[in-house]
């Protein structure tokens, strides 16, 4: 028999259906009765002075309802994180890249709204910009924020051990640049948001978010609203990678003009307002010294990285911090230096992504460990299992890893891709690559500084005892969360599945962080199965009273109450039942007594019988400055092997096969484990291939739309074989862990792997296009355009 | 101005009087409430909007409401039979192809438009079939398997 009657296995996810035949609801598809359409000015040059704004002609266009700058907004700051709130709603004093917000209209249509942004007068006085990090850093360059001088966002020192001496004990040191570019997270829903102010003071917001917590704050703290007036609600969401973890302009627009105009109003960016938006990856250099023995022992790492910001913060400080911190797993690294900036541009602001941080500084380690290896002459598996942390470590900037299963995923990768046939013995233009990834189960902290739970889940028994609804403020954006908390819910507490209802991310059910530094499993998970055990104590002393009978002596499985002893005399209990179901047709004529039964008797005896489960992770992590990024109750590891065929003709990479193993800790819904993992593959295939935001030399994207920013199709993917490793994490729910983000950690070094296994050259840019690949062959630098 | 317009949608018959510039996708969303059809782009280029006009597969932000005059249009809503889902449906459900959804409702009208063509794909087949229907999460993989699983296909 099987140890669990729900968990670890494959489910369909719970709303499968409302999405497979059209019914599920995304912000865009709600109509509220009265609705408002508004629409956002934003500036079409990257930096310059406001002189004047003038509405005066909008708001006399018929069909306009409101009409809303700074002056109506107000000045109050705001961003991400509390340590760097840059951002205004609308401009002020000037705007700082093309795109930036300057008024929001409302209009009985979405056409007058965009008719009344016409309408609206700005003189502006353009002031030199700066659109590179070379640029931004250089003496006497513009500056974008007056209290950020150098235009340095923010700046990281950190040295774990002595790597300079470190240096010296090691037999070769090799340095490397790697270079990376903007890249875009290409969620297929653009964000909407529809806000309704009821004019009782409460504000209700239905958000394409992945925090509705933070969103909370967020528009509470902006428009001055007390923060228990403000209620998010999620509805369906096409997708976030990271993008939509924080509030938006359209959050804070539609409520800014909900409370204007007495009426939900509704905002929606355009595909090409994404990407000016963006809070996507950032673009990275990072410069690489890395120091080994001869028999391959990593002793130390000097990573220095500068980070393109864009014109705002974002996620940008903890992505600066994770940049460096990531690196500290998954090898045994006893010293590691870190040097990190990240600087401002006249450019859209740059936030979190899948694998926050950490994605290009692992392709750049991981690509440097295999030219390493090459030197060495050692087998690229070998050096990441001679060097592999394991169950117990704690890496040189004190994270501790309470389970790994990494060599269990570098074996699993060998063996499944016939790796020890293939490396060597490939033909020119062929070839085979690998490479590892390591990543946070859940931020150690908050965003802000608080002692808050993370999460807080409330199971409530249906009073007539038949059905259970998980209520929690997670979000469900496509990962599958909603089912599996279910999952959880339902083994812990003995019951079907299909007797569980979800209700999730609103933030008037519960606190939770949400979507983002790949933390539900872990973290919503512990608060759902403690919710779920409450609820089950209590059902089980009330049936362990009204019987007699020690409540360890009993339990609940599949929907029935087990009693340890036989010949248990219920029938009082049912009796009791029927006689307050006359006349329905669907009476336990089980032969056991049922949960429906039992839950009904809690009921009757305690009144609403409700379970509530909340999770904080102890402290966490070192007493060093930024110590609190890269912190996590568990640590994830992957390690991937991708064949790939390159074009030497020209330059064409094609990836023609993928075995990915993750170590998730436990699989709660196996389907959705290995739909994370190939989800993952994908993103990192189009990263490393042919993703990259491009700007004109006046901070202009040159290609907003998914002609010309490519994403991978079903034709570019290759058949992706998933491997599930269970490490089985002490900290985690049922022994679970992350793999929403750390999946994608490996992908893009394996593939730069490789490449560098079928032509003998590094490639240390991304992406890696045909041209780029040509003139890489040619051992020439493209020609100047 | 607006034109009359005669549709045929899934199997309903309307009379509607549209504004010559709007699109076939927002006549299906904002006028007549079928938001199973999504919006992605508005420029043809993620394949979200799709749907089936007089037997083929068309991005509807790409078609205007008026070309649409006199023609029958098939969307997600109009799968389901008698409470049933259709078995495509069902197998994207079954096979965990379907991750936020956003792309589901193009990418299974791409797949049911391909199975009618050609009852025996091929994976390459498939894959062709459904290139022009972006996904961000799923990496494809289990929406190709999701295909490959739906009953009456006889294998190549």
């Amino acid at each position: 028999m099987a140890k669990y009657a729900i968990i670890n296995q494959r489910v369909p996810k719970l709303d499968a259906p409302v999405k497979a035949t059209g019914r599920a609801k995304f912000a865009d598809d709600l109509v509220l009765p009265g609705m408002l359409h508004g629409a956002i000015l934003q500036s079409p040059v990257a930096h310059a002075k406001i002189l004047n704004i003038d509405t005066g002609k909008a708001k006399r266009l018929p069909g306009v309802k409101a009409v809303v700058t700074w002056q109506d907004a107000g000045l109050v700051k705001y961003g991400v994180s509390p340590a760097r709130y840059d951002e205004t709603l609308f401009c002020h004093e000037k705007v700082r890249y093309v795109g930036d917000e300057i008024a929001a209209v409302a209009a009985v249509d979405l056409e007058t709204a965009i008719e009344a942004l016409s309408l609206i007068e700005v003189d502006y006085e353009e002031l030199p910009a700066v659109f590179t990090i070379e640029d931004a850093m250089a003496e006497g360059a513009p500056q974008l924020h007056a209290e950020f001088p150098g235009n340095i966002c923010a700046e990281v020192h950190q040295e774990f051990g002595d790597v300079e001496a470190a240096f010296k004990e090691c037999d070769i040191v090799r340095t490397g640049k790697f270079v990376s570019k903007r890249q875009d997270a290409a969620f297929l829903e653009p964000h909407c948001s529809v806000a309704n102010y009821d004019f009782s003071g409460h504000l209700t917001l239905y958000s394409s978010t992945q925090v509705p917590h933070y969103v909370m704050r967020t528009v509470a703290m902006v428009l001055g609203l007390p923060v228990g007036k403000v209620r998010v609600i999620k509805p369906f969401v096409g997708g976030g990678f990271g993008p939509k973890c924080e509030a938006t302009p359209t959050d804070l627009c539609a409520s800014l003009l909900s409370m204007k105009t007495g009426k939900p109003v509704k905002v929606s960016y355009t595909r090409e307002q994404v990407f000016l938006h963006c809070r996507a990856r950032h673009h990275y250099v990072h410069e690489l010294t890395t120091g080994v023995k001869k028999d391959g022992t990593l002793l130390a790492l000097h990573n220095k990285a500068y980070l393109d910001g864009g014109a705002y913060t974002s996620f940008g400080i903890a992505t600066v911090y994770y940049a460096g911190s990531l690196l500290g797993g998954p090898y045994r690294l006893p010293n590691m230096k870190y040097d990190g900036y990240r600087v401002y541009t006249n450019k859209p602001a740059c936030g979190s992504q899948r694998g926050h941080g950490g994605v290009i500084a692992r392709a750049a380690f991981e690509q440097q460990l295999d030219a390493i290896a090459a030197e060495l002459g050692i087998n690229p598996v070998e050096i990441r299992l001679k060097n592999a942390m394991q169950r117990g470590d704690t890496s040189c900037n004190e994270l501790f890893v309470s389970s790994l299963g990494l060599k269990e995923c570098i074996q699993a990768v060998r063996e499944r891709s016939g790796w020890d046939k293939k490396k060597g013995s490939l033909p020119s233009g062929k070839g085979i690559g690998m490479a590892c990834g390591f990543f946070v189960s859940g931020a150690g902290y908050p965003i802000y500084r608080s002692e808050t739970f993370h999460s807080v889940v409330v199971i409530k028994v249906a009073d007539d005892g038949g059905t259970v609804t998980l209520q929690t403020g997670s979000a469900e954006i496509g990962q599958g969360s909603d089912t599996t908390m279910a999952m959880i819910a339902a083994e812990t507490l003995g019951i079907k599945l299909s007797d569980i209802q979800v209700e999730s991310g609103d933030t008037d059910l519960a606190i939770d962080l949400g979507a983002y530094s790949s933390r539900q499993t872990l973290m919503t998970g512990h608060a759902t199965k403690e919710a779920a055990e409450s609820v089950k104590k209590q059902i089980l002393e009330v049936l362990s009273d009204e019987l007699k009978i020690p409540a360890r002596e009993m339990d609940i499985r599949n929907g029935l109450i087990v009693f340890k002893t036989e010949g248990v005399d219920f029938r009082e209990i049912r009796t009791r039942y029927m006689k307050e179901h006359r006349g329905w047709t669907d009476h336990p004529a089980e032969s056991s007594l049922t949960f429906k039964e039992a839950a009904r008797l809690a009921y009757l005896r305690k009144g609403p019988i409700i379970g509530i489960g909340k999770y904080k992770p102890p402290k966490l992590g070192g007493s060093y400055k930024g110590a609190a990024v890269g912190t996590s109750p568990a640590y994830s590891a992957s390690a991937h092997v991708v064949e790939v065929s390159v074009d030497m003709e020209t330059g064409r990479v094609s990836v023609e096969k993928a075995t990915a193993a993750h170590d998730c800790g436990f699989a709660i819904n196996v389907t959705s484990v290995e739909g994370q993992m190939e989800g993952s593959l994908s993103m990192g295939l189009g990263e490393a291939l042919f993703e990259e935001v491009k700007f004109d030399g006046k901070g202009r994207i040159l290609n907003p739309n998914f002609g010309e920013y490519k994403i991978p199709t079903a034709l570019d993917m290759p058949p992706v074989e998933s491997i599930i490793v269970e490490s089985n994490e002490p900290n985690g729910p049922f022994g679970a862990k992350e793999v929403g983000e750390g999946a994608i950690l490996a992908t893009i070094p394996a593939i730069l792997n490789a490449v560098y296994d079928a032509t003998g050259i590094l490639i240390r840019e991304l992406p890696l296009t045909p041209e780029k690949v040509y003139w890489a062959l040619k051992g020439k630098k493209p020609p100047i355009r | 101005m607006r034109k009359l317009i005669n549709v045929t949608i899934n199997g309903v018959e309307y009379e509607l009087g549209v504004k010559p510039n709007l699109t076939l996708l927002d006549l299906l969303r904002y006028e007549v409430g079928l938001t199973g059809t999504k919006k992605g782009c508005e420029t043809g280029e993620c394949g979200a909007c799709t749907v089936i006009l007089d037997g083929k597969p068309v991005t509807s932000c790409l078609v205007l409401a008026v070309q649409a005059n006199g023609k029958k249009i098939l969307t997600i809503e109009g799968l389901e039979k008698d409470g049933n889902l259709h078995p495509i449906q069902q197998a994207f459900v079954d096979k965990g192809a379907i991750q936020c959804g956003f792309c589901t409702s193009g990418m299974i009208l791409s797949a049911k438009h391909l199975l009618e063509q050609n009852p025996s794909p091929s994976e390459a087949e498939i894959r062709k079939s459904i290139s022009g229907n972006l996904c961000r999460c799923t990496g494809y993989q289990k929406i190709v398997q999701a295909i490959i699983s739906v009953p009456g296909r006889t294998e190549k």
